[in-house]
């Protein structure tokens, strides 16, 4: 092929802070972050983006995210990311936030995001466990999975059932865009990314709340290899946590 | 009594402790540097070691509600947290001590956000200082196993029925392995003994409701009595403390002195910091310097008379401050002290440091320049700064 032909294909987004990921071997965080930043590229966001950063894993986006970046208290980042939303309301804001966070301590604050129709968009990283603390039961984990806390398998009698956000939120009307997609392989990262950036376009068309609830592996604490653990995704956690579009009330659609 | 020694971590040994006692529930939520002691908790809960019907629940709000609930069900009931935790149930942490339950909260200390920081200072307590717990401090992890014990025994006293938080810092002691003595199952059993709660929901001769309105007709005589509540754990402190030690050799107070007696000078710290003043203070005897060291155990209650008599002798005191209290002046253990002594004929200079925020390492040279620093005021007989920081970039 001549060097005239070459027809640059990838490349490192600019959304992404050259900063390496502090993240375990094989987990998805960071292609999760970097579909992100690849969404933000693509619309050209990333000048007047602000994320908010939420406290688990990913407390340190805010380290890798090449935007204006906040940290909130646990759970409390769609509720901060509303505030910063109303005052700079041509911003682009969304929250980068975990299951331990958005699916636990801070249900509240998603579910009144969403039910207000908050022009922000809230990506929910569902890995089924609390990654930073060291793999404890969190209200994602899925029944026999065992935790830490739960260390002979989570049981429904004494720990309740796993608790699908996507579904859930969807019952709502306030927002216009929810879809859970998967990183398990090549085929599901690049619907992902596609997932995201129809996010971003939500906000974009100020079409209310959008939110995507990436399914996402985490080696360590499900003490698996990285490979291992995207099979054990694509099989078991994506078996009950089922990938698709549960809300799409963007004009794109609706013209 | 038989007993044991062992390499635990803070963590290990509270939750050592918290298995010996078995209590009948326990509610916690993962925050770091606590979340072992829940963690290792859950273990001796699946392998069917205790009877504690354990709760995994959403929040800390959710948590100290859970216990709460426990508690005024008739139930021994213990939690633990920090920080961020202790700060999001601080709603209900006042609650838990209005209702006069006897809740158990172990607390590893950590540094308030913002900045968000995961290491060692006081400020999670010292926010919840005037919430109506307890509040005992551990300068080590055998005090730590130590204090919880005695803390079920203090908190459920007739007198008192107080909640009680026992702190541990965060990572210095949370974390770190440590010789501990640990007493036997049969002791620890026989020690706290069964809790039979005065009144409890659900019990069909005394019907109760708790936690009702109450408007200008009540609520200033049960806040009075909550006050005189704390007033009289002082003393129970001290008998527990007592008994304890003749029991297990390992006796406790309000507070320790060491080499306070003939000391011109003193340090009044709390906590880990108080090991390392201690080693500071060996080596400046050696010296023929006469320092010494009081080390407060129960800031809650504060035991005003008997720090003034413990520390009237000396001619310079400094009171050193884990937390900020952001006032203009000094910081809450100074305050406190420095009001302890007031009425004192004659007063020790007293001076503040707050140092070692957000787990900045208090060392034993800046322990030394404290000494020095109290020696230079004894000989110049001038105070000087009266609120000072320590270890920090100015």
């Amino acid at each position: 092929m001549s060097a005239g032909r070459e027809r640059l294909v990838a490349g490192y987004p600019e959304s992404l802070t050259e900063q390496a990921f502090h993240y375990c071997p094989g987990c998805t965080h960071g292609i999760a972050h970097r579909l992100v930043a690849e969404a933000l590229d693509a619309l050209g966001l990333r000048e007047r983006t602000i994320g908010v950063a939420s406290v688990g894993c990913s407390v340190f986006a805010y380290n890798y995210f090449n935007c204006d970046m906040q940290q909130a208290a646990h759970g409390r980042a769609p509720a901060v990311a509303t505030g910063i939303k109303r005052v700079l309301p041509d911003a682009v804001v969304f929250t980068y936030q975990g299951d331990g966070d958005l699916a636990s301590i801070g249900t509240a604050e998603i579910v009144h995001a969403a039910a207000r129709g908050e022009n922000i968009t809230v990506i929910f990283i569902n890995n089924t466990n609390y990654g930073m603390t060291g793999g404890q039961m969190a209200p994602t984990t899925l029944i026999g999975q065992k935790t830490t806390t739960t260390p002979l398998g989570r049981v429904a009698e004494n720990n309740g059932y796993p608790i699908r956000m996507a579904e859930m939120l969807a019952t709502l009307d306030g927002p216009a865009y929810i879809a859970r997609v998967s990183l398990h392989n090549a085929q599901a990262v690049v619907q992902a990314g596609r997932s995201i950036k129809k996010a971003f376009q939500a906000q974009l068309e100020r079409a209310g709340f959008s939110m995507v609830e990436v399914l996402s592996t985490c080696p360590t604490n499900w003490g698996m290899t990285p490979v291992k653990a995207l099979e054990h995704l694509e099989k078991v956690v994506a078996e009950y946590y089922r990938v698709g579009v549960l809300v799409d009330r963007t004009k794109e659609v609706a013209g | 009594m038989v007993s044991k020694t062992v390499a635990y971590t803070g963590n290990e040994a509270i939750a050592h402790g918290m298995k010996q006692i078995n209590p009948d529930v326990i509610a916690a939520y993962p925050i770091t540097p606590q979340t072992e002691i829940v963690q290792i908790y859950s273990t001796f809960v699946a392998d069917g070691l205790v009877d504690t019907e354990f709760v995994t629940v959403e929040s800390e709000h959710s948590a100290m509600s859970a216990v709460i609930g426990a508690a005024a069900g008739g139930a021994r009931a213990m939690t633990a947290t920090s920080s961020q935790g202790l700060a999001y149930m601080h709603e209900v942490v006042y609650i838990a001590a209005s209702m006069r339950l006897p809740i158990v909260m172990a607390v590893a200390n950590r540094a308030l956000s913002g900045p968000i920081n995961i290491h060692c200072d006081h400020s999670d307590t010292m926010g919840a200082r005037d919430s109506g717990w307890i509040q005992l401090y551990s300068e080590n992890a055998q005090e730590a196993y130590d204090n919880l014990i005695q803390a079920v025994r203090i908190a459920e006293h007739p007198d008192v029925q107080l909640p009680v938080m026992v702190c541990l810092d965060g990572f210095i002691i949370s974390h770190a392995l440590e010789t501990v003595t640990l007493n036997d199952d049969a002791f620890v059993k026989e020690f706290v003994g069964i809790y039979k709660p005065k009144h409890h929901l659900l019990d069909p001769e005394n019907p109760v409701t708790m936690g009702p309105l109450d408007l200008f007709d009540f609520y200033f005589e049960h806040k009075r009595d909550q006050a005189e509540a704390m007033r009289k754990a002082k003393d129970v402190i001290i008998a527990v403390g007592q008994e304890y030690g003749a029991k297990t050799g390992r006796g406790y107070g309000l507070f320790e002195t060491y080499q306070l007696d003939d000391a011109e000078t003193a340090i009044v710290v709390m906590s880990s910091t108080a090991g390392t003043a201690k080693a500071v203070i060996d080596e400046l005897r050696a010296q023929g310097q006469k320092v010494g060291l009081l080390k407060l155990r129960s800031f809650r209650p504060f035991p005003y008379a008997e720090l003034a008599e413990a520390l009237k002798h000396l001619k310079a005191v400094a009171v050193l401050d884990r937390a900020d209290s952001f006032n203009a002046f000094g910081a809450p253990l100074f305050v406190q002290t420095r009001a302890a002594l007031y009425d004192l004929p004659q007063r020790p200079t007293m001076i503040n440091y707050i140092y070692g925020l957000g787990g900045r390492d208090c060392d034993m040279s800046q322990i030394a320049r404290v000494y020095a620093d109290l020696a230079e005021i004894v000989k110049s007989n001038q105070t000087g700064e009266i609120v000072r920081y320590l270890g920090v970039r100015e």
